[in-house]
C-alpha cells in the first residue's frame, strides 16, 4: 500500500514560514494535485515528501512508515522535475537505467524495465540519443521514463509541463493521464495551472500562503468552493466577484449589486442567507457561464438585467462580454449569435441558482 | 513617411546603410589594434626563433636581429643530445604531471564540497581558497623555504634540492585557482541534477564521479591546462628550492646551465626556451576551446 499521510507538516526557512501545518491523506493509487499561486508552499511540500527538504515540524508517512529522517533514495519515490534534470552526458537509455545500475539491478531486469517504460512513453526509437538531441516534450517523457523504471510507491511531479509551449502542454497532460491509468501509482503533482489541476486530478489540494484552502474533487472545487480564494482561483475566466448586500423586502430577499441593480435571491437559498441580511462585507460570486444572453425559456432563479459591454472577445464557440457593475469588471459568456457589441445595451440573465455568497470577514463561502 | 517625420518629438531615422558603415569602421579599428597586439606579443617568440637558428658566430657578429644569414640547427642538436637538458625536460614533465594529478585530486572534491554541500563555514572557506591565490609567490617563497628547512631539521627528510619538493610546493599555486574555476563550473550545473541523482540513489561520491565530473569536463580540462602551465613554467620556486643540475627543472635549468659567468649561450638559450615552450603550446593548441569554455562557463549562469 502506498498511501501518503501528512500530519501537521511545517516548514520554516529561518524565521519565514513556508508551510504552516498541512494535514493531508492521499490514498493508494490516487492522483492528487497541489495547486496554488507562486510562493504558496506547494513545491516545498512536495520536496519534503521527496526528502529534498528537511521538515521543521510534523510527520510524513509513506505507507506505514514515518519518513521524516529517511534519505530520498530510501523512500521508494521517483520525481519528475520542471526542467527535466536529465543527465546531459548520458543517453536516454543510460538516463533511465541510472538508478537501477546504482542498485546493481541485473542487466536483464534493467532491459525489461527500460523497454517497458520506453514502450509506454513512445521512446523506443530514442534510446541511444542524448538529451540535447531531444525536443522538450521528448525530454519530459524521458524524465517520466526514468521515474517509471524505478517502480516506486509514489510519483512526484514538480510542475513538469511549465517549460513546454501551450500546445505541447495539452498533449503531455493527456500523456501523463494515460501513464497514470496504465501504471496506477500514487501520484502527487504540483502545478500553478488550475486547468492542469482540474483535468488531471482525482482530488485537488488548493494551497495559499502555506496552508490548505480546500481539498476536493475538481467538481467539488468548481461548483462548491469553500473560500473566496478557491472561488477566484479555480475557473477560467475567473469567477466574477462583486461586493453586494442582502436586503429583505416584502417580495422576498434581494441581492443588491449596485444602486440600480438588485436581483431576487432564489427561494431555496433564503433560509441559508437569512442571518446575513443587512450584514456588510458580503461578496457575490458568479461564474461567467452563469451570466448569459436572454433565452426563450427562463428558469426560476434566472434573473434578467441589462448591461453595456465594454469589451467583447469572440472565442468562436462563445463570446466573452466584459462589462462594469459598480466599477468592477465582470464577465459573461454569451452565444455569439446574440451579436454583442461594445457600447450597445445588452440584455443578460444571471443564474442565481449558482450564486456563491462570500463573507469577506472570514473569506468563507456561506 | 513624411507625415511621421513631421510629427512633433519624433526624430528622423538614420540614413540607410549608416549602421553598416559604423560597423565597418568599428571592424577596421578592431583589426588595427588586434594586429598591433599580435605583433607586440609575437615579436619575442619570433625573435627567439630567429636567434635560435643562428650560430654563435653570427650572434656574436651582431648582424640583423630579424634575419638569419646562415641558418643552422646546431643549437637544437646540441640541446637534444645534451643529457643535462633532457634531464631538465624529464624533471619538468614528472613534476608537472604529478602536480596536475595532485591538484585535481584536491581541487575537484574541494570544489564539489564548497559548491554543493552546504556546511558551516563553506562560504568563508570558499572565499579563503580564492584569497590565497592572490598572495604572490614572491612573498611566499622565503617563508616556505624556512618551513621546509625546519621540517628537514626536525625529521631529517631532505626537503631541499630535490625536484619532488616542487610537487609539494606547486599545488599551493595551482589548487586555489583550480578550485575556484571548478567552484564556478560546478555551481553552474543545475541543482536538480544533484536531486535527481540523490533520488536515484547516488551518494555524494557517486554523484561526483558519475555526474559532476563528466558534465564538468570542460572545466576540469581548463583547470588541468592551468595547473600544467603553472607548474611547467614556474621559475622562482625551482630557483629557490633546487640547485643541483640533476634536480633542476627546465626554467631554472636553462638559465643556470646555459649562462656561465657572464657568457650567455644565446642561441642555445633561445632554442632551449622554444623547445621548453612546446608542450604547453601543443596542449593549448588542442584544448584551447575547452580552456575558454571552462573559464567562461560560470560567467553567464552564475
Amino acid at each position: 500500500m502506498a498511501q501518503v499521510t501528512l500530519r501537521n507538516l511545517v516548514k520554516h526557512y529561518d524565521a519565514t514560514p513556508a508551510v504552516r501545518g498541512i494535514d493531508l491523506d492521499i490514498a493508494d493509487k490516487e492522483f492528487v494535485v497541489l495547486v496554488g499561486p507562486s510562493g504558496c508552499g506547494k513545491t516545498t511540500t512536495l520536496r519534503m515528501i521527496a526528502g529534498l527538504e528537511d521538515i521543521t515540524g510534523g510527520e510524513i508517512r509513506i505507507g506505514e512508515h514515518v519518513m521524516n529522517d529517511v534519505p530520498p533514495k530510501d523512500r521508494d519515490i521517483a520525481m519528475v522535475f520542471q526542467n527535466y534534470a536529465l543527465y546531459p552526458h548520458m543517453s536516454v537509455h543510460e538516463n533511465m537505467s541510472f538508478g537501477l545500475r546504482l542498485k546493481k539491478t541485473p542487466k536483464d531486469e534493467i532491459a525489461r524495465r527500460v523497454d517497458n517504460a520506453a514502450r509506454i512513453l513512445g521512446l523506443a526509437e530514442l534510446l541511444d540519443r542524448k538529451p540535447k538531441q531531444l525536443s522538450g516534450g521528448q525530454r519530459q517523457r524521458v524524465a517520466m521514463g526514468r521515474a517509471i523504471v524505478r517502480d516506486p510507491k509514489v510519483f512526484l511531479f514538480d510542475e513538469p509541463l511549465s517549460n513546454l509551449d501551450a500546445k505541447l502542454r495539452v498533449q503531455m497532460r493527456t500523456e501523463i493521464k494515460k501513464v497514470h491509468q496504465q501504471v496506477r501509482t500514487t501520484t502527487v503533482y504540483v502545478t500553478h495551472d488550475q486547468v492542469e489541476a482540474m483535468t488531471l486530478a482525482d482530488r485537488v489540494v488548493v494551497m495559499n500562503a502555506g496552508q490548505i484552502e480546500q481539498v476536493g474533487t475538481p467538481h467539488e472545487l468548481y461548483h462548491r468552493p469553500a473560500t473566496r480564494f478557491v472561488a477566484a482561483f479555480i475557473g477560467s475566466p475567473a469567477m466574477n466577484l462583486l461586493a453586494c448586500g442582502l436586503e429583505q423586502s416584502a417580495g422576498g430577499m434581494l441581492l443588491r449589486l449596485s444602486e440600480k441593480l438588485a436581483l431576487p435571491v432564489p427561494q431555496e437559498r433564503t433560509e441559508r442567507y437569512r442571518s446575513h441580511v443587512g450584514k456588510p462585507g458580503l461578496i457575490c460570486g458568479l461564474r461567467p457561464e452563469h451570466i448569459f444572453e436572454q433565452r426563450p425559456h427562463r428558469e426560476p432563479g434566472q434573473e434578467p438585467f441589462e448591461v453595456v459591454p465594454e469589451v467583447v472577445e469572440p472565442m468562436g464557440n462563445e463570446t466573452l462580454v466584459f462589462f462594469g457593475v459598480s466599477g468592477v469588471d465582470m464577465c459573461a459568456r454569451v452565444n455569439p449569435d446574440c451579436g454583442p457589441r461594445v457600447g450597445a445595451p445588452l440584455k443578460l440573465v444571471a443564474d442565481l441558482r449558482h450564486l456563491h455568497l462570500i463573507d469577506d470577514s472570514s473569506g468563507n463561502v456561506v | 513617411m513624411s507625415a511621421v517625420l513631421k510629427q512633433e518629438g519624433v526624430h528622423a531615422p538614420s540614413k540607410p546603410g549608416s549602421v553598416r558603415k559604423d560597423r565597418k569602421r568599428a571592424l577596421y579599428w578592431s583589426y588595427f589594434f588586434l594586429i598591433l597586439f599580435v605583433i607586440f606579443f609575437l615579436l619575442p617568440p619570433v625573435y627567439m626563433l630567429i636567434t635560435s637558428l643562428k650560430s654563435s658566430a653570427e650572434i656574436g657578429a651582431v648582424t640583423n636581429p630579424w634575419f638569419v644569414y646562415k641558418p643552422t640547427l646546431e643549437n637544437y642538436t646540441a640541446l637534444l643530445s645534451s643529457e643535462q637538458y633532457l634531464t631538465f625536460f624529464k624533471n619538468s614533465a614528472i613534476v608537472s604531471v604529478v602536480v596536475v594529478i595532485v591538484t585535481m585530486l584536491i581541487s575537484i572534491p574541494a570544489a564539489f564540497a564548497l559548491a554543493r554541500m552546504k556546511f558551516w563555514g563553506s562560504t568563508a572557506l570558499g572565499m579563503g581558497v580564492f584569497l590565497t591565490y592572490l598572495i604572490p609567490e614572491t612573498l611566499l617563497f622565503i617563508p616556505l623555504f624556512k618551513i621546509f628547512a625546519w621540517v628537514q631539521d626536525l625529521t631529517g627528510i631532505e626537503m631541499m634540492n630535490h625536484y619532488w619538493v616542487l610537487m609539494v610546493i606547486y599545488p599551493t599555486l595551482t589548487v586555489p585557482f583550480c578550485t575556484w574555476i571548478m567552484i564556478g563550473y560546478f555551481a553552474s550545473i543545475p541543482k536538480e541534477l544533484d536531486e535527481a541523482a540523490l533520488i536515484d540513489g547516488a551518494g555524494y561520491l557517486q554523484m561526483l564521479t558519475k555526474i559532476f565530473i563528466p558534465v564538468a569536463l570542460p572545466g576540469i580540462i581548463a583547470a588541468t591546462i592551468f595547473a600544467f602551465t603553472v607548474s611547467w613554467a614556474d621559475f622562482l620556486y625551482p630557483m629557490a628550492f633546487t640547485t643541483s643540475a640533476d634536480q633542476l627543472v627546465l626554467p631554472a635549468g636553462i638559465v643556470t646551465i646555459l649562462i656561465r659567468g657572464d657568457v650567455y649561450a644565446w642561441g642555445q638559450i633561445m632554442a632551449a626556451c622554444l623547445l621548453g615552450a612546446l608542450p604547453p603550446l601543443l596542449i593549448y593548441a588542442f584544448l584551447m576551446d575547452y580552456y575558454i569554455a571552462g573559464l567562461t562557463a560560470g560567467a553567464t549562469k552564475g
